[in-house]
């Protein structure tokens, strides 16, 4: 159920004069990118319940202030190498609209960077080949000092989480 | 999230003006002349067109300023009131409330509902006599001596009777002695009243509610007026005043008009809360618990006295604003209740059946959530005794049962329970037909032993209807089986009843709440899991030999019966090596147990139930999760999904023998 | 408007009484007991009296009596506070000279009726 254009999402992205405020993490070496408006809060790691049954991209829980959201690992969707927890590690608490509703998710990250500015004029699409990723996972590429960004593309992500299909497929 | 939206306010407002003119509507309909009743509809109406047009709902206002005239012309006593009336005033009361959510395609019938309603209007024609709205009383008090010096003002009572209609009074002077015995702040006179007014006899007797004791007061009709089946009885019984000794005094006002009642007792002072601010409240209180409970832990390994003082204080404070709080959510049923009567009415006009519905204990309470989740079920069993369950008047006739039937709705708080149950005095199950059916559709082996209780159960698989004419009210298949789920949903159970030929009656029992409940912890390899504790029957040890012998087929026997068992930690892929001394749990929905294999019992939990986020909702094993001491998660157990894998896999190993 | 006086132990149900008459422009005054209500009674000329029947040092029914004795109070409204339960205690308090009775729990819209009622001139 890809779209025939992957960069129609694109008009999500909250862009001020071709200018985005986002937050970058890292995650198994490389560096992701969040707009940060989406951003609520970054927590030092948390004790994790697994909800076994649950499809592996969010097979966890946490206690965020009282509610249980569910943790996400943008690894299982970009076939990183799982990492161990470091001091550096952290959840980022993120807000997403899915179906309609609001939900708050924990991301895991390996290190958080900065808020930073992404110009509009640095970015481009994710290549149609050449990539060992789901081209529909990511937004847009951002380069910097010679390497780049990933701005994920979380409702696409996620979009099968809650039905019985899981992301496997993706990893390789 | 405040309600600041004026138009907001109004929807809020209108929604229960709505619901007041669909009762007025509903009781119209049994007491047609009931004067009380249309002032009230009539009202509804008036504040509707009032506050529509003042919050910018044109379209509504204009629509409720029709029917306001319509019921205008009621209450001037032009207008007798019709089930035609009643029927197409509840169509404009529908209509109403689409626009009053803003629902514009509503406008197009618009034209057409206030063509039925002049309609119904027409035929109606002209009310008999003036006596459907007023009526003329004749009214004689006197007062006691000491009534003025006591602060009865005579003039005031007399005053009031103006108030309530045209009223001519005559003062009897029969009394009054000869000067020199005159006491000046005595009373001697009588008065001799006739009053024509619409409102009921009890208005009048209100006026007197203070001197009615020891007044000679007597109030009767001038003409008696026998279409009204409340107020007749009223007429009879102030007759036999008039023939008794005057000096009897009158009961004054303990009779007050049986339909106004329940809506006079809900006007105690309350304020108007969103329902997210509740929701939000009880998760604050949530996590107070937690919070508090955390304390405890830290408490404990601490020796300073003043600490534990502290905590234990603030240990009796959550608990007692948890309490509270779980108060502040519980409704009373009649919220429920008051809809389905506007179901039995349409039930009754499609099916041309007489329908009498009465209901019991409305003032009982559940949680708000439970009483949302409970109006789909409610709304099936009643279609189904009102459909399958009663029989049309002729096959009653022939029963030897009066024409109309019956179906009641009763609620009552039993324990942490609430019983709410849906009986009518119709067929019952057809116990054969039950039977037959099920061998049709391949349920249960022809010739098959079943129990009485295990053919109504028959009633709750999928896709089981015994209607032998598939009428557009129920019987399509779809339905007993989504009660089940629904109720097992709410952790609650269900029981039916059925006595062939004299009718059914089926029980739900709900617990009070959904947000907080009793659980047992156990530890499940890594992890911590909840058991609903009202589901547990018992704990059993899983012995090695058990263990080992039932590799292949997962049963326990308990008391002579077999168990079918689930080794969580498979279920869970723990990949952990089991501990040394298992429990079995055994939990159970009513008549079916299964056993959980946990690694360790960790002992009771008092429960605030969190939702699963949607990424996870749709895991069946768990219907949430919950906050524990130390600030982790553990999943709840979802009972009824668990004993039907068990059952399925009981039935798994029967098939393969 | 008109004065009020309302006698009761309980502080918070002249609270309420006060709240809700005062908002009706009358001049309500507070007295904690039968002895204290009577006292203010002679003290000053009210034209209603709110009373409850169970307080300390003077009940109810005795403050009525003595306050129907004193001239300025003959004919004065005097309401009791009671419920729904002491139906004998009503028949006891009219005998005592009471005007009328405000049953508890009572809301601020109950109470603004009766009162208007015992005060119609």
């Amino acid at each position: 159920m890809r779209p025939a254009d992957p960069m129609s999402d694109d008009s999500e992205l909250a862009w001020e004069d071709d200018q985005l405020k986002a937050l970058t993490f890292d995650l198994s070496g490389e560096t992701f990118a969040l707009e940060a408006s989406v951003v609520c809060e970054i927590l030092d790691i948390l004790p994790e319940t697994s909800v076994p049954g649950s499809a592996p991209i969010a097979g966890s829980v946490i206690n965020f202030r009282g509610s249980v959201i569910p943790v996400a690992d943008l690894r299982l969707a970009f076939g990183l190498a799982q990492k161990g927890v470091s001091l550096d590690s952290r959840f980022i608490v993120i807000e997403l609209e899915c179906q309609g509703e609001t939900c708050l998710i924990g991301l895991k990250a390996d290190k958080v960077f900065e808020v930073t500015t992404i110009s509009r004029s640095t970015t481009e699409a994710a290549p149609r080949i050449g990539m060992h990723w789901r081209q529909d996972f990511i937004r847009c590429l951002a380069k910097r000092n010679g390497d780049f960004i990933v701005v994920p593309n979380l409702p696409r992500i996620f979009a099968s989480c809650g039905q019985s299909a899981s992301l496997t497929g993706t990893q390789h | 999230m405040t309600i600041t939206d004026p138009a907001q306010v109004f929807r809020v407002e209108a929604q229960e003006l709505l619901d007041q003119l669909e009762q007025g509507l509903l009781d119209l309909e049994r007491c047609p002349t009931n004067a009380d009743i249309i002032a009230q509809v009539f009202r509804a109406l008036h504040t509707l067109k009032g506050s529509g047009a003042m919050f910018g709902f044109d379209a509504l206002a204009a629509f409720a300023h029709h029917c306001e005239s319509a019921f205008d012309r009621v209450r001037k006593g032009e207008v007798q009131v019709t089930p035609q009336l009643v029927a197409a005033v509840l169509s404009a009361q529908d209509h109403i409330r689409a626009l009053a959510q803003g629902d514009d395609h509503a406008t197009s019938d618009g034209e057409a509902l206030i063509a039925a309603i002049d309609k119904a209007m027409n035929c109606a024609g002209p009310s008999t006599s003036a006596s459907a709205a007023e009526r003329t009383w004749q009214i004689r008090f006197s007062l006691v001596r000491d009534a003025l010096v006591n602060g009865t003002r005579p003039l005031a009572l007399l005053d009031e009777l103006r108030a309530l209609g045209t009223c001519t009074v005559a003062p009897l002077m029969a009394d009054i002695p000869s000067l020199e015995d005159l006491i000046p702040t005595d009373s001697y006179l009588a008065w001799n009243v006739t009053l024509t007014t619409q409102h009921p006899k009890s208005a009048i007797e209100d006026v007197f509610i203070f001197v009615g004791e020891d007044a000679n007061l007597s109030i009767e009709a001038a003409e008696p007026v026998l279409d009204d089946g409340v107020d007749a009885v009223d007429t009879t019984t102030s007759a036999d005043t008039l023939l008794s000794d005057a000096t009897l005094p009158t009961p004054a006002n303990d009779k007050p008009a049986p339909l106004a009642d329940h809506r006079s007792t809900t006007t105690g002072e309350t304020v108007r809360v969103p329902a997210e601010r509740l929701d939000e409240l009880m998760n604050r209180v949530g996590e107070l618990v937690i919070a508090q409970s955390r304390l405890k832990q830290v408490c404990a390994s601490h020796s300073d006295v003043n600490l534990h003082s502290v905590s234990e204080e603030i240990e009796r404070l959550a608990a007692e604003l948890r309490d509270t709080m779980m108060s502040v959510r519980m409704v009373p049923i009649s919220q429920l209740f008051g809809r389905f009567r506007r179901l039995i009415h349409d039930l009754a006009r499609d099916t041309g059946k007489t329908i009498e519905f009465q209901t019991f204990g409305e003032t009982t309470e559940l949680d708000k959530t439970v009483i949302e989740r409970l109006a789909d079920p409610l709304i099936h069993l009643i279609r189904n005794a009102a459909d399958h369950g009663l029989e049309g008047p002729e096959e009653r006739r022939k029963a030897g049962k009066p024409d109309s039937g019956h179906v009641s709705l009763s609620a009552r708080q039993a324990g942490a329970e609430v019983i709410i149950s849906v009986s009518d005095d119709g067929r019952g199950v057809d116990y054969a037909r039950v039977r037959a059916k099920a061998e049709q559709n391949g349920l249960i082996e022809k010739g098959a032993t079943l129990s009485d209780n295990d053919v109504l159960q028959l009633l709750f698989h999928a896709g089981f209807s015994t209607a032998q004419t598939v009428t557009n009210i129920s019987g399509r298949g779809v339905g007993m089986d989504v009660v089940k789920r629904t109720i097992e949903g709410l952790r609650g159970t269900i029981d039916i009843k059925s006595t062939q030929g004299a009718g059914s009656e089926v029980a739900l029992r709900i617990p009070l709440t959904l947000a907080i409940i009793d659980g047992l912890l156990v530890r499940v390899g890594q992890g911590r899991y909840v058991i609903p504790l009202s589901s547990v029957e018992e704990c059993v040890e899983l012995t090695t030999e058990l263990d080992q012998r039932s590799r292949g087929h997962c049963f326990l026997t308990l008391r002579e019966q077999l168990v079918p068992f689930i080794r969580l930690r498979n279920l869970f892929a723990t990949n952990t090596t089991p501990d040394r001394y298992q429990k079995v749990v055994v939990v159970s929905t009513g008549s079916e147990r299964v056993g959980l294999v946990v690694d360790q019992i960790l002992g009771d939990h008092q429960t605030v139930i969190k939702p699963l986020s949607r990424f996870h909702a749709e895991i069946e094993t768990f219907s949430g999760a919950t906050i524990l001491g130390d600030g982790g998660v553990a999943l709840i157990l979802d009972v009824p999904h668990l004993v039907a894998a068990g059952q399925q896999q009981e039935d798994r190993l029967r098939a393969a023998g | 408007m008109s004065s009020i006086l309302i006698v009761d132990d309980s502080a918070s149900i002249r609270q309420t009484v006060k709240i809700a008459l005062g908002g009706q422009g009358h001049a309500v005054s507070e007295a904690c007991d039968g002895s204290d209500g009577l006292n203010k009674a002679k003290g000053g000329k009210y034209e209603l009296v709110i009373t409850d029947l169970n307080m300390p040092i003077m009940d109810g029914l005795s403050m009525i009596k003595k306050m129907r004795t004193l001239p300025a109070y003959q004919g004065v409204p005097i309401l009791f506070l009671t419920t729904e339960s002491d139906a004998g205690l009503k028949s006891q308090a009219k005998a005592a000279g009471a005007t009328g009775w405000i049953t508890k729990p009572f809301d601020s819209e109950q109470l603004r009726r009766i009162v208007t009622k015992v005060l119609a001139k």
